[in-house]
C-alpha cells in the first residue's frame, strides 16, 4: 500500500518569546519544525505500512528550499522517501492555490491508497488545505480522524473526531484523511533513522515539472489577498491583586461578579 | 519570471521601517539598504505599505484580469449547521453578524439549510434575522456527509449567486466549506474575529489572527465570488429572536446523484460524559502543572461547577495523565473564547497563550510572580492556588446563594 504524508515546515513556537515591550514575537533565530499536528499524520502512515508488512510512505511538502529539513525528519521518523514541490513561481499561495499545487504532485504519484496529513497546521490554522487538496483531487476526505478501524487496499473504516463525540465513517480509498492528536503517539527518530535521513535524496518538483496552470499558483492562483497587517492592541488594564488568600478571593468575586452572573 | 517583490536600492535609505514591520522576520539590512529573504517572504506587502519613500514595489499581477462584473451576485448568505434536526448555536451567532454586513450592503440576509424534516427550524431563522432560508430536504442530507452536502451547497451558490457566504469553523463547516470554495474557486478565509465592509469598494474586509494571534491580518478577495469566511464559537454575539420578523422560506431540491455519497456514514457516537465542550463554555476554569496532581483537579472542578462552568487544562497536564486530552487548551488542544478564564497554576507557555488569549477576561494564579501567562491576565494573584481557589468558591457560592 503506498501512503503520501503531506507536511508542512512551521516556525517552533516553543522557541518564540513575545516582545513585553512591543508584543510581538521575537522570531530571529527560530528554528522550524514540523508542524505538530503532521507527526500524528507521519505516525499513522508508518503505522499502516508496518502492519501491512509492505508498502511505501512518501513525504510531501510545499515550499522554500531549507523546508527539505522537514522531509529529512520525516525520513528519519520512517517515512521512504521525500518529495520537495518548491519554486518561486508558489510564493504568495494562499489555501486554494497551494491545495491545487500539492494535487498536481500528488498526481504525480501512482497508486496511491491514502493521503494524510494534520487536521491544520500550527501557523496558518486554516484546517482548509486537506479538504482542498480531496476536492482537486476529487476523492474522498475524512476529517478529524481520531482512529482508523479498519484499513485494506480498497476501503478504510475511521472515526471523526466531532464536538458531541465521533462519528464512524466507512470510505472507498484512496481518500485524504486529516488526523487529530487523539489518533496515536508520535515515535522519535531512531539512530539508524536518522542515518538514512541524511544520505536520502530529495526529490525536487517545479510548477513546469507539475504541469501547474499558471494562473492558478502562487499569488495570481490566490483569491484572497493580504490587504493590511497590524499588531493587536495589547491586553491593557493587567492588574495584579495582593494580600491573603482571603481579601483578594473576596475582591475577585467582586471584580467578576457581573461576568459570572451572566 | 521578475523578483515579486523587491527593494529599489536608490530609494531605500536604510530607515529600517521595514525591518520592524515585516511580521515574518524576512527584512534585514545589508550595507544600510534593506535585503528581502524571499524564502521567509510571503507577500504580505505589509513593507510597501509602510516603506515612506516607495523602495519596496512588488510585481503587478502578469496575467491582469479583466476588471470582473460582479453585479449579479448578490445577498450574505449564512451556512445554517444542524445536528439532528436542531440548528446550531453558531447559525445565530453568523446571522448576527450577517445581519449587520447585509444592511451596509442594502442587501438580504440568507441561511441556508439543509437536512431531513428541518422545515420548522426555518422560523427561527427568520426569527433571528433572515430575510430568507434556503431549505433543502432530504434523508440523504439527515446528518452531515462531506459529498452530498458539498454537491448541495455548492450548486445552491451557483444558481443564486451570494456575495457572501459565513460558515461557521465547526467540525462540520470546516470540512464543508473548504471543498465548496475550491470547486467555485472562490476565497476562503478561516477563523475571522471581525468582519466588515469597505464602504468605498463594497467588499468583505475579514480580519483574523495570523502566526498565533500575535498579528492581525485584513484578508478580502478582490477577483472572485462569494467572499467566503469562518467564524469560530462565541465569536460574535447569537441574534436575538424577534417574533414578529417575517420571511421567505424557498425549498429547492436537486436531482438524486446530487445527494449521493461516495463514504458512508455508519454511525454517530455520543459521549457526553467524556467530551467536554470547551468552545462553548462561557466560563473555564483551567488547571496546569501547579496544581501537582490529578486529584488536585477536583478543586477545580468545584469551582467550575459553581460558576456552571467547563474544567480546562494545559497540555502539561494533560501529558501527565492528570486529565484527559478533551480538556486540553492550546495550540495542539482547543482554542477557547469564553467570557472568563480562570488560569490556574498554568505557567503560560506560547502553546497555551495562543488557545485561550481571546477570552474576554482572564485570571491567572500562579506562585511564580515571573510566570509569562501574567502578561496575558486581566487580572493576576501571585499566591498559592491551593489556599486561594477553595477561597474564591466560597466566595462564589455566597455570591450565586448556591
Amino acid at each position: 500500500m503506498k501512503i503520501i504524508v503531506l507536511i508542512k515546515q512551521v516556525p517552533d513556537s516553543t522557541d518564540v518569546k513575545i516582545d513585553p515591550v512591543t508584543n510581538t514575537l521575537k522570531r530571529e533565530g527560530v528554528a522550524s519544525i514540523i508542524n505538530p499536528f503532521d507527526m500524528y499524520a507521519i505516525e499513522e502512515a508508518i503505522r499502516i505500512r508496518e502492519r501491512f508488512g509492505e508498502g511505501e510512505v512518501v513525504a510531501l511538502t510545499m515550499g522554500p528550499p531549507q523546508a527539505e529539513e522537514a522531509l529529512r525528519e520525516a525520513i528519519s521518523m520512517g517515512c521512504d522517501r521525500g518529495i520537495l514541490v518548491s519554486d518561486r513561481k508558489f510564493a504568495g499561495s494562499d489555501t486554494w492555490a497551494t491545495s491545487y499545487t500539492l494535487s498536481q504532485a500528488i498526481r504525480k504519484i501512482d497508486d496511491f491508497s491514502v493521503v494524510f496529513c494534520g487536521k491544520q497546521a500550527s501557523d496558518g490554522d486554516t484546517a482548509q488545505v486537506g479538504p482542498g487538496v480531496s476536492m482537486h483531487l476529487d476523492i474522498p476526505q475524512v476529517t478529524y480522524v481520531k482512529k482508523i478501524d479498519k484499513i485494506d487496499k480498497g476501503s478504510a473504516t475511521v472515526e471523526r473526531m466531532t464536538e458531541e463525540g465521533f462519528d464512524i465513517i466507512e470510505t472507498p480509498l484512496p481518500a485524504v484523511f486529516t488526523v487529530v492528536k487523539e489518533i496515536n503517539e508520535p515515535r522519535l527518530p531512531s539512530l539508524k533513522g536518522k542515518m538514512r535521513a541524511k544520505k536520502a535524496e530529495i526529490r525536487k518538483m517545479s510548477a513546469d515539472e507539475l504541469s501547474c496552470e499558471e494562473d492558478k499558483i502562487g499569488l495570481d492562483g490566490s483569491p484572497t489577498r493580504v490587504s493590511k497587517v497590524f499588531s493587536p492592541p495589547p491586553r491593557g488594564g493587567g492588574r495584579v491583586l495582593e494580600g491573603e488568600p482571603e481579601e483578594v478571593s473576596r475582591e475577585l468575586t467582586g471584580l467578576l461578579k457581573d461576568i459570572v452572573i451572566g | 519570471m521578475p523578483d515579486p517583490i523587491k527593494v529599489i536600492n536608490d530609494k531605500c535609505v536604510g530607515c529600517t521601517l521595514c525591518v520592524k514591520v515585516c511580521p515574518f522576520g524576512a527584512i534585514e539590512m545589508a550595507d544600510k539598504k534593506a535585503v528581502i529573504d524571499l524564502t521567509k517572504c510571503t507577500l504580505c506587502g505589509a513593507c510597501v505599505k509602510e516603506c515612506k519613500f516607495e523602495a519596496i514595489v512588488m510585481a503587478e499581477k502578469e496575467n491582469k484580469k479583466p476588471v470582473s462584473d460582479f453585479s449579479m451576485y448578490k445577498d450574505v448568505w449564512v451556512f445554517a449547521e444542524q445536528k439532528k434536526g436542531s440548528v446550531q448555536s453558531i447559525a445565530y451567532e453568523l446571522l448576527g453578524k450577517g445581519r449587520e454586513l447585509a444592511d451596509k450592503l442594502g442587501v438580504d440576509l440568507c441561511a441556508v439549510l439543509l437536512g431531513d424534516n428541518v422545515k420548522a427550524q426555518t422560523e427561527e431563522l427568520i426569527h433571528r434575522g433572515a430575510d430568507k432560508v434556503y431549505l433543502v430536504e432530504s434523508p440523504k442530507l439527515k446528518a452531515y456527509q462531506d459529498d452530498p452536502y458539498t454537491k448541495v451547497l455548492t450548486e445552491l451558490i451557483r444558481k443564486h449567486k451570494p456575495e457572501i457566504v459565513l460558515c461557521g469553523a465547526t467540525v462540520i463547516g470546516r470540512s464543508l466549506i473548504s471543498r465548496v470554495a475550491v470547486t467555485l474557486r472562490a476565497g476562503l478565509t478561516a477563523d475571522c474575529t471581525g468582519l466588515d465592509i469597505d464602504e468605498k469598494e463594497k467588499i468583505l474586509l475579514q480580519t483574523r489572527p495570523a502566526f498565533g494571534g500575535n498579528i492581525m491580518a485584513t484578508i478580502i478577495t478582490p477577483d472572485s465570488r462569494p467572499q467566503m469566511s469562518t467564524v469560530r464559537h462565541k465569536v460574535f454575539k447569537e441574534a436575538e429572536p424577534d417574533t414578529s420578523r417575517k420571511g421567505e422560506v424557498i425549498e429547492e431540491s436537486f436531482p438524486d446523484d446530487t445527494y449521493s455519497s461516495r463514504s458512508r456514514l455508519v454511525d454517530i457516537v455520543e459521549e457526553i460524559e467524556e467530551t467536554v465542550n470547551l468552545a462553548e463554555a462561557d466560563i473555564i476554569v483551567s488547571g496546569g502543572r501547579g496544581l501537582g496532581g490529578p486529584e488536585n483537579f477536583e478543586m477545580l472542578k468545584e469551582l467550575a461547577l459553581t460558576l456552571n462552568g467547563a474544567v480546562g487544562a494545559s497540555r502539561a497536564a494533560v501529558d501527565a495523565d492528570w486529565i484527559p486530552y478533551s480538556h486540553q487548551v492550546g495550540q495542539t488542544g482547543k482554542t477557547v473564547c469564553p467570557k472568563l478564564y480562570i488560569a490556574c497554576g498554568i505557567s503560560g507557555q506560547i502553546q497555551h497563550l495562543i488557545g485561550m488569549k481571546s477570552s474576554d477576561v482572564i485570571v491567572a494564579i500562579n506562585k511564580d510572580p515571573e510566570a509569562p501567562i501574567f502578561s496575558v491576565a486581566t487580572y493576576g494573584i501571585v499566591g498559592d492556588l491551593f489556599k486561594i481557589i477553595p477561597q474564591l468558591t466560597k466566595h462564589f457560592k455566597e455570591t450565586l446563594g448556591k
